[in-house]
């Protein structure tokens, strides 16, 4: 199926590569197609306990008080574990690089902000013990208006979603929103033929890992804890451990190896900090792997998005001016999301060379599952707009989609919005592979462009 | 009521690893007394090949066949830092991490069978299948199997390397946004052809032609398996998959594969796969990252296909046969 074009950047490659380059077969598909290859959830230990969250039926409320006496007493459960007993409850991943601040609580103390947040841990001998007895757990909320979507979020007045950021929105260094400026859009509206202003929607999709988050944790004998885990990022997963653990990193040591399926859900860490507080405090090994509906209801989606685009066009197909106004749901917490909608910011006015450009992006904060990383985070959906309108501003001056993308294409030396130069641009390589491909009627013109500069 | 064809396109780019940089990766290369490769990361496979394509690497920068390299991975009490598998950023991070520590091991080990030729390294060359020779006069040769045992018993010295990659951290300036959020972006463009059925608002792809420019194909046959699978991810992306149909309403999340909606073997187009390659100035060996790129344009090019074929724009993701109706009602009501 795959077939390389070798004609394209002919004399930027030499083709003298002995190993690289050849379509080998992967080492680890045998293990795979034979059923051989271990996951973390294949590991079994003597003991293991099994632990079940007890989570949130509210979108948003206070905590009047949590009672696990009953569950406690069920057969079969050896530890429940509240907000008291995580050494440093409030986390936010991407404190490591600086991205704070800390938003989210381990195990909810005061208030829930999202149906399925985390409350109450309870660890048993078995799955089915665990769930009977989280079914126990007493928790009185008195419950509070929840903010469901963005436009409700970011009206003034609105009920205040996380405490820890005071206000429903991001507050990046910019301010409000992660902003580029980038020649005179207004001007250049002025000075345009047609001007196009259009808003696209996402709703959340999941990630759908055949293989559920999870983990399974062994102390051992030296005071350390190994943790067999399906996270993206071994040393995320340690060092945000050791965080919330107040537990020096040398007591922790993650095992990984082959997950079933990531696409950037396996890159927050939800399972194995209270994994390993739970291990720690019974001395047995323990388990937390999501269940289905875990995986499809409480692990972050990508988030939902709102993107308004506004394009002044010149009736000779020339995009002079983009203005675009970027929302990210972030749901309840921070997680991923301000670097997916900064990244947003980075990637618009998209691969084209346009002069006047003006961009805000929004990181929101609502009473819904927080969103987080997923392939192609504050792109995908970037994408989605933009390349739709680009279609409708060449119907609307009646040129053919593909041409008016032709025209605008950046090209080698180009200057982007956030002010560097283009380099290696292969745009137009490829819609000139994709136009002979499918047979898509361009002008001759077009198919002998390159991105090369000065061509 | 019938059904209609349409076309679309899309072109798009996509950077490759985290936005703004600052995301580092090591490795640690070593050889055995018998002259394999072990390298030895903390990085995690997720199943699109990592381990196979360091491998190669690996084996391509020492000389050896790529079956004498062994990738040791993801265990933070042997591996040294990475900042993790994500943001397309594995081959490029990695890979360039890994070609350092191989460096250094393979002028090690030249500087081993110079010894023994008694020779000067510089004249030293690998043939690729397991030999070093002298440039020039292929029979004066030592084995890697017999420099490694030189080395070890012998020489008493390590063939061994570091490597280390880090794009410095770009911080955008708050008020223009000038910044550098990546080195280098991998390229995209895709027609997609759809039929639609007016009736039930039922969208077909017939077929999706995918030309992707990803710098270099240092595994074709994995390449295509992450683009192929990328190509149906997206097609997925665009018309079926939420956790919350009505969103922003909580209500009707799919809890399971059965509610949660994605193609089945049936509804999978005839996807073509054609790749460019603009070598990236620092990539390893010219690659770029297209994990994610990858089920991008097939979404703006199925929707479009869909404008091309019935005349609706549906701008909500996903587009689904209600919302296609819903449009198309519209349209007629519009008409009359």
């Amino acid at each position: 199926m795959i077939q390389l074009a070798k004609s394209y950047f002919a004399d930027q490659r030499t083709d003298d590569l002995k190993e690289l380059g050849q379509g080998r077969p992967r080492s680890d598909v045998p293990g795979h197609v034979t059923g051989k290859t271990a996951y973390f959830a294949d590991r079994t230990f003597p003991g293991l306990l099994h632990l079940k969250m007890v989570r949130s039926p509210h979108h948003h409320a206070r905590i009047r008080s949590i009672d696990t006496s009953e569950a406690e007493k069920h057969p079969g459960v050896v530890r429940v574990l509240t907000h008291k007993d995580v050494p440093h409850n409030v986390y936010t991943i991407l404190i490591l690089i600086q991205v704070g601040p800390e938003d989210e609580q381990v195990l909810a103390e005061d208030k829930v902000r999202w149906k399925g947040e985390a409350v109450v841990a309870v660890i048993a001998d078995s799955e089915r013990a665990a769930e009977e007895a989280a079914a126990k757990v007493k928790v009185d909320y008195e419950v509070l208006p929840a903010v469901l979507d963005m436009e409700a979020a970011l009206q003034p007045g609105a009920p205040v979603v996380n405490e820890y950021h005071g206000q429903n929105f991001y507050m990046y260094d910019s301010g409000e929103c992660r902003k580029v400026r980038f020649g005179d859009v207004e001007k250049a509206f002025a000075e345009a033929d047609h001007i196009l202003e259009q808003t696209y929607w996402s709703s959340p999709i999941e990630h759908a890992p055949t293989e559920t988050t999870g983990c399974i944790v062994v102390p051992e004998g030296n005071d350390r804890f190994t943790c067999h885990t399906n996270t993206q990022a071994m040393f995320f997963t340690l060092d945000n451990t050791s965080i919330i653990l107040q537990m020096p990193g040398h007591k922790l040591h993650m095992v990984g190896g082959t997950v079933g399926g990531g696409f950037g859900g396996k890159v927050d860490v939800t399972v194995e900090p209270i994994a390993i507080l739970a291990s720690k405090l019974t001395g047995r090994p323990v388990s937390f792997i999501y269940s289905r509906y875990e995986e499809m209801q409480i692990s972050s989606p990508r988030a939902a998005e709102k993107i308004v685009l506004k394009d002044g066009v010149t009736k000779d197909g020339r995009l002079i001016a983009r203005k675009v106004t970027g929302y990210t749901d972030a749901g309840a917490y921070s997680r991923h999301s301000p670097y997916g909608a900064q990244k947003g910011a980075a990637h618009y006015p998209g691969p084209y060379t346009v002069p006047n450009v003006w961009i805000d992006t929004y990181c929101v904060y609502t009473n819904r599952t927080p969103s987080s990383a997923m392939r192609g985070f504050g792109v995908t959906i970037a994408d989605f707009a933009l390349e739709v309108q680009m279609d409708k501003l060449a119907r609307l001056i009646g040129m053919d989609p593909l041409e008016f993308r032709f025209i605008n294409a950046y090209r080698d030396g180009d200057m982007k919005a956030h002010r560097q130069k283009t380099e290696g641009a292969a745009l137009i390589e490829c819609m000139q592979e994709a136009a002979r491909a499918s047979n898509w009627p361009v002008a001759e013109k077009f198919m002998t462009m390159s991105s090369y500069k000065g061509s | 009521m019938a059904i209609w064809r349409g076309t679309g396109v899309a072109a798009v780019n996509y950077p490759t690893g985290m936005n703004l940089g600052g995301d580092p990766s090591q490795a640690l290369v070593h050889s055995t007394p018998t002259g394999n490769f072990m390298v030895t990361l903390s990085s995690v496979d997720l199943g699109q090949g990592l381990k196979q394509v360091m491998a190669q690497i690996c084996a391509e920068t020492i000389g050896v066949p790529t079956e004498q390299v062994i990738i040791d991975t993801a265990d933070t009490d042997t591996g040294p830092h990475c900042m993790g598998t994500f943001a397309s950023r594995g081959t490029h991070r990695i890979g360039n991490a890994v070609i350092q520590a191989a460096k250094e091991a393979r002028q090690v080990m030249l500087e081993v069978a110079a010894e023994a030729l008694e020779v000067d390294a510089a004249d030293l060359d690998t043939d690729g299948t397991g030999n070093i020779h002298v440039k020039g006069a292929p029979q004066k040769a030592i084995s890697i199997f017999d420099t490694a045992l030189t080395a070890h018993f012998k020489l008493g010295r390590s063939i061994s390397g570091r490597g280390m990659f880090l794009v410095p951290r770009s911080f955008p300036e708050t008020e223009t946004g000038a910044m550098k959020p990546s080195t280098c972006y991998a390229h995209a463009c895709t027609v997609a052809e759809v039929d639609v059925d007016d009736e039930t608002g039922e969208v077909t792809v017939i077929s999706v032609k995918n030309v992707f420019e990803i710098g270099r194909a240092l595994n074709p046959r994995m390449v295509e398996q992450q683009l192929v699978g990328g190509s149906w991810m997206g097609i997925s992306h665009a018309l079926y998959e939420t956790t919350e149909p009505y969103y922003p309403n909580r209500e009707h999340g799919g809890t399971d594969f059965n509610e949660y909606l994605m193609p089945g073997p049936g509804d999978l187009a005839e996807t073509e796969i054609i790749v460019l390659e603009r070598p990236a100035a620092d990539g390893p060996y010219g690659a770029k990252g297209p994990g994610e790129m990858c089920a991008n344009p097939q979404i703006p090019a199925v929707a479009n296909a869909i404008f091309d074929a019935v005349g609706v724009r549906v701008d909500t993701l996903p587009i689904t046969p209600e919302r296609i109706l819903r449009a198309l009602k519209e349209q007629r009501a519009g008409a009359v």
